[in-house]
């Protein structure tokens, strides 16, 4: 892992690198350098399998970020490649293309996150959500308990108990066994 | 942003749902519209009961003793049910059956969450069961959201949408408590005091407007069987 981070960094702009395991590594990349980066991994490198593509809202930072977990499974290792994209223009490139797999994430992060990937096949019908009228819900600031109760009818009485406060209280007032 | 008009007019109609000409096999072309053509859109009708009480009574012992069930899962309770009928709880012997269209089914399980779109599915299918017809919801998703209180995309009370019979609490119940849910089902079918399908005749209107309102992409006729 360690020689192909070398070679990676001759090669390619690469920002801040996080080795979680001998066979498990992070590196974060400008929006642009990604896909010449995935081409080369995919190509040359042996990473031939994208495990995951997913997003994170950083809202104290303004920045979304992108995962994409690609798979080298000859050597069993996996690199994460991060894109972190501005929150208020997060458009990015489709890379459906290189995997065909990549467009029913990029289906899901347009609906869920907001973020248009122009170009990838089906990108605005619906994918989960069907009659969605409100902001993406995870993005962080789409309140789900304010829209759920704006939303829909609930039935009184729900109430919530911390189990520890409860505990001493019924102690205090039964006594509990020593 | 939260006018209800506003909400339901921003989504466009589904393709399969316009207005269209269609070519049929006699060479024939003409026009369809699928809302006027492939529904149905008279309005349920409440059933009256026999005139004689005894009468009524020996219906209603027949239909608590032919349960059947329509196949249809949502949440957790779609697995949960199965143990029912294999032969460690055998629900069959009660005269419980699993049918799998609606057509053939009186008895709705809702088993469990039920998100905005398996609403509108749950909504379909249940229009489309024969009267009388009766719903049980399963877990405690259906009776107050449960563990799905918050979320943006789960219904919290079944009974505004549908008129239901029988709550069976639990996160899941065990098939035990199925079975006892099941058997009370039928001391309130006996009693003459199951009459859902009549309630949702009766106050349709008030059913329709609640299901609108969480339905925001509601394309389908109002009564749909």
């Amino acid at each position: 892992m360690r020689t192909l981070l070398e070679s990676l960094k001759e090669r390619f702009p690469l920002g801040p690198i996080t080795e979680q395991r001998p066979d498990l590594a992070f590196v974060t990349v400008e929006r642009e350098t990604l896909r010449p980066l995935i081409v080369h991994l995919r190509d040359r490198e042996g990473f031939t399998h994208l495990v995951l593509l997913t997003a994170v809202d950083w809202i104290e930072e303004n920045l979304f970020q992108l995962t994409y977990l690609v798979h080298d499974r000859a050597n069993a290792r996996d690199i994460g490649l991060r894109v972190m994209l501005p929150r208020d223009e997060p458009e990015m490139e489709s890379i459906h293309d290189l995997w065909p797999t990549a467009a029913t994430y990029q289906r899901e992060l347009k609906e869920m996150f907001g973020i248009p990937f122009p170009g990838s096949p089906r990108l605005d019908e619906e994918f989960i959500l069907e009659g969605w009228v409100d902001i993406p819900p995870y993005r962080r600031d789409f309140d789900t308990l304010k829209f759920a109760e704006e939303n829909f009818e609930h039935r009184a009485g729900r109430g919530t108990t911390d189990p520890a406060t409860h505990m001493r209280e019924r102690m205090a007032t039964q006594g509990g066994s020593k | 942003m939260r006018d209800e008009d506003t909400l339901v007019r921003r989504v466009p109609v589904k393709d399969e749902l316009k207005k269209r000409v269609v070519k049929g096999p006699d060479g024939l072309e003409f026009e369809v519209d699928p809302i006027q053509d492939y529904y149905c859109d008279a309005r349920p009708e409440v059933r009256p009961g026999s005139y004689v009480r005894i009468v009524e009574d020996l219906f209603n012992w027949a239909r608590s003793e032919s349960l059947w069930i329509l196949g249809f899962g949502t949440g957790c309770g779609a697995i949960e049910m199965r143990p029912l009928m294999t032969p460690r709880f055998d629900a069959y012997r009660y005269g419980i059956q699993w049918r799998p269209t609606p057509r053939q089914a009186n008895l709705f399980v809702i088993s469990g969450y039920l998100s905005v779109k398996t609403l509108k599915r749950a909504i379909r299918s249940y229009e489309q069961m024969q009267s009388p017809k009766y719903v049980v919801g399963l877990g405690s998703c259906t009776i107050n959201g449960g563990m799905y209180w918050d979320s943006y995309n789960t219904i919290k009370k079944l009974d505004e949408y549908l008129p239901v019979d029988v709550y069976i609490a639990g996160c899941m119940p065990r098939p035990e408590a199925l079975l006892a849910g099941f058997e009370e089902l039928k001391r309130i079918i006996r009693a003459g005091k199951a009459e859902g399908a009549n309630l949702y005749a009766q106050n349709f209107d008030w059913y329709k407007a609640n299901q609108k309102r969480v339905i925001h992409d509601w394309d389908m006729p109002d009564y749909n069987w």
